[in-house]
């Protein structure tokens, strides 16, 4: 009776659910895993067109693909949102995080999987509730919400008066709802659910990257949900929250914002870092340099993250107190970050380094993000960031640590787990093409906007004064190149799909010490049928 | 050896593409506005715009320098350790020498910026006694700009964008000139007190260093002193809606004595408007 009994659960182990049951009832954190993948990667594509619309509106000064500033700034407004929301955090947490998390630290699935489920389908529905806004009345005569992502009032509320907007909180609402799932679901699985031996302090760094990032999440998007929430009934309700002439005042608006908005940016870049470790220390075949002051680091900048918000606002009018504050604490996030730069560097100091195409992505994005950093040590002082607040300069410091940063990171990581995920190989040219494509096409397209923010352009500006033209045509030479390196990638998956040559299950060899890497390629429907147990993995 | 030579003449080359990048900046940059293929600041006409562009010189070099230590180290990665030339990789895991050094240096480097830093930022934020003060208001998508009773003023007029070729000046670039300028004398301490009347607007004048924001039901303000006559153009600078990028702030700095006739003739000029909602004088005109 028992052998029948084990025969059958064998049987059932093997047995794939139906398409239908398997893709969208999933409960199972691999196959959530590749939805948010590609949901993400498609996002990513909108969002890219988007960023193309406007470098093809900013390529010459003048007015040529839109027939309005205000068309544009729909645009500007939902490539940001849409990048952020539905790109980088999808693929990252959603995609990234569900597929090894609980491999890393040797689980069976996620805690939670019907949350986790969930969680997917409400960012699904909120990405159709952010495309809807696009095409439903926003400011008075034209389509769309062009508020910046930022969604400052009285512009989003006086100045927008269609639903466009309420389609747009209703979004951020759903995929906030779904962040905070997954928040929850990763803060249990990696607390409660690590293998037998695998203490916090041996824990892989994806995993402590993650462990961050989701008391991040957990703590700063409610947040959002309430100046929202006040947005939304200041527009539909009658309340005041931030209009002046009823008591309120908009700048509160920007502190809530930000308070959610900065620890944000840690939320996109945090995963990055965790998943850059691992790439690192994978080929130079070394266990990473100081473990431990990497996870605290990762931690430090977590909890400063949350102390820092008003840097985004020195122009706002705030006290020479206030602002001397917000220039030191935002400048003390340097030291850790440098901390992990150099950790880094250290790992693969003496290594037997391999450059496949993931380890170029990887090494390619700590430079980037070095260049990133240091421009914003240089906003981080208030006097100084009083020319460039608001100017390009700010646009290339984000679009260096996040678009070289943590999308460097998303293809790095896209490279380094592909044969894990779908168990063929990728040819290595495809991905190394596809680096050099990017890291010329993104450098040409956002150094020069240091150039034209010191200049004095502003941002989120359809025309310009004709002095910056040169600067934004070289910036939409790039954006293409950029863009069209996406085709390789593609290229690529398709390719593999094709060639369908079996990978091995740990086809980077000695380096690859966790334990996704245990796995056959791709993993077994249900891993970990037996708890695997840990040993000192001399850190 | 090879390869300290390689890493020396790579570190030369990219401090020589920094400085080729700055001089260009220097010996084309006009005052007052933007010019092609700027690579740097505008030129500054205030002493303290002045002192926080040469601090911003010293930001750049500082961290263009970091940038280069680490370029430096990959470079010498790639070189030095990869698969072939170094086929077993050491197991150093640990330095705690190391690890002190690169938490405590970088907290050097930012204790040297930061006490300029918070100079330069008092000296923004603490203005003199003002000799002038003009009041600025953000419309969508235009500037008002009122000059009190007491110090000769007492009009307001209407700042907007000169649309049409034809009506620009000469020395007016587009997108840039206004109909009306905020004129004010050369060599005082001028505040400027910065509200709006509807969406959140900015007021920055890039070659005097200021910025700041108007804030509906709040009253900002800046200063700043101009050592220079001449005109100058800054843009809204926080996002406003469809006329954002259609809303310059041209400001002429002028002699005392054609201020003198300036405010005479204003007040001519503008007295209808006097205690009155402002008017659009584009469209009046």
């Amino acid at each position: 009776m028992a052998h029948a009994a084990d025969a059958a659960h064998a049987d059932h182990h093997d047995h794939l659910p139906s398409f239908w049951r398997r893709w969208f009832y999933s409960t199972n954190h691999k196959d959530i895993g590749t939805l948010y993948m590609i949901f993400g990667f498609t996002a990513g594509i909108v969002g890219g067109l988007l960023s193309i619309g406007m470098r093809l509106e900013l390529q010459e000064p003048g007015l040529q693909f839109f027939s309005n500033p205000q068309a544009f700034n729909v645009f500007v407004t939902g490539h940001g949102l849409i990048m952020v929301f539905f790109m980088v955090m999808p693929t990252l947490i959603g995609g990234f995080g569900n597929w090894f998390i609980p491999i890393m630290i040797g689980a069976p699935d996620m805690a939670f999987p019907r949350m986790n489920n969930i969680s997917y389908w409400l960012t699904v529905a909120a990405f159709a509730l952010m495309l809807c806004s696009l095409f439903v009345e926003g400011a008075p005569g034209s389509l769309g919400f062009g508020g910046g992502w930022t969604v400052y009032p009285p512009l989003s509320t006086v100045g927008h008066p269609g639903p466009a907007l309420d389609f747009g909180i209703l979004a951020l609402h759903l995929a906030g709802a779904a962040s905070i799932l997954g928040a929850i679901n990763f803060i249990t699985t990696i607390l409660n659910m690590r293998a037998p031996g695998m203490t916090l302090h041996k824990m892989p760094l994806f995993a402590w990257s993650m462990l961050v990032t989701a008391f991040l999440l957990l703590l700063s998007l409610p947040v959002l949900a309430g100046a929202i929430t006040m947005l939304l009934t200041d527009r539909n309700f009658g309340t005041t929250f931030f209009d002046p002439s009823g008591g309120g005042d908009p700048v509160l608006y920007q502190h809530l914002f930000w308070f959610f908005g900065h620890p944000e940016v840690y939320i996109m870049i945090l995963p990055a870092f965790g998943i850059v470790s691992h790439i690192i220390s994978t080929f130079s075949k070394k266990p990473i340099f100081g473990y431990l002051g990497m996870a605290y680091a990762m931690v430090a900048i977590g909890v400063v993250g949350f102390v820092v918000w008003a840097h985004h606002m020195y122009t706002v009018g705030l006290s020479l107190q206030t602002q001397a504050y917000f220039v030191f604490a935002t400048m003390v996030i340097a030291v850790p970050t440098g901390v992990k730069i150099f950790s880094w560097i250290a790992t693969m100091w003496g290594g037997s380094i391999r450059f496949t195409a993931a380890m170029q992505w990887a090494v390619g994005f700590v430079f980037l993000f070095t260049v990133g950093g240091v421009t914003g040590v240089v906003l981080a002082n208030a006097p100084v960031d009083r020319y460039m607040h608001d100017t390009y300069y700010v646009v290339a410091h984000f679009h260096y640590v996040l678009s070289l940063g943590a999308v460097f990171v998303i293809f790095a990581g896209m490279y380094y787990w592909f044969p894990k995920i779908t168990g063929y190989v990728m040819p290595e040219w495809i991905g190394k093409l596809h680096f050099w494509v990017a890291f010329i096409g993104s450098n040409v397209l956002f150094f020069p906007m240091h150039f034209l923010g010191l200049s004095g352009m502003p941002r989120r500006y359809a025309d310009y004064p004709d002095a910056f033209a040169g600067w934004n045509m070289v910036s939409s030479i790039g954006a293409y190149v950029f863009f069209a390196g996406l085709f390789i990638f593609m290229f690529g998956v398709v390719y593999a799909f094709i060639r369908k040559e079996k990978a091995a299950a740990n086809p980077w060899g000695e380096g690859a010490t966790t334990l996704e890497w245990t796995l056959s390629s791709p993993p077994p429907y249900h891993q970990f049928e037996t708890l695997p147990r840990v040993m000192d993995t001399g850190h | 050896m090879r390869i300290e030579t390689g890493r020396r003449s790579v570190t030369a080359l990219s401090t020589a593409a920094v400085a080729l990048v700055l001089g260009i900046s220097e010996a084309w940059a006009a005052a007052g506005q933007p010019s092609p293929w700027e690579t740097g600041m505008q030129e500054m006409v205030t002493e303290l715009g002045q002192s926080v562009s040469n601090f911003h010189t010293y930001l750049t070099w500082l961290m263009a320098a970091v940038c280069l230590f680490v370029l430096a180290l990959l470079l010498a990665i790639v070189a030095r350790f990869n698969e072939s030339k170094n086929p077993v990789p050491s197991k150093t895991t640990h330095n705690t020498l190391l690890e002190v050094a690169w938490t405590i240096v970088p907290v050097l480097i930012l204790v040297a910026i930061a006490i300029p830093s918070f100079r330069l930022l008092r000296e923004q934020l603490v203005p003199p006694q003002a000799d002038l003060v003009v009041k600025a208001t953000g419309y969508s998508w235009y500037w008002g700009y009122e000059y009190p009773g007491d110090q000769g003023g007492g009009f307001k007029f209407d700042s907007n964008m000169v649309t049409e070729e034809k009506d620009r000046k000469p020395d007016q670039p587009r997108l840039l000139g206004a109909d009306n300028a905020m004129v004010v004398p050369v060599g005082k301490v001028v505040r400027v007190q910065v509200t709006s009347a509807d969406v959140l607007h900015a007021f920055a004048m890039p070659s005097f260093y200021i910025k700041i924001d108007a804030v509906p039901g709040r009253l900002n303000e800046t200063w700043f002193k101009a050592e220079k006559e001449g005109v100058y153009y800054g843009q809204c600078s926080e996002l406003c809606g469809n006329g954002h990028p259609y809303m310059p702030i041209e400001i002429r700095v002028v002699s005392e004595q054609q201020y003198a006739a300036w405010l005479a003739e204003a007040k001519q000029r503008y007295a209808s408007t006097d205690g009155s909602a402002p008017v659009k004088f584009a469209n009046a005109q």
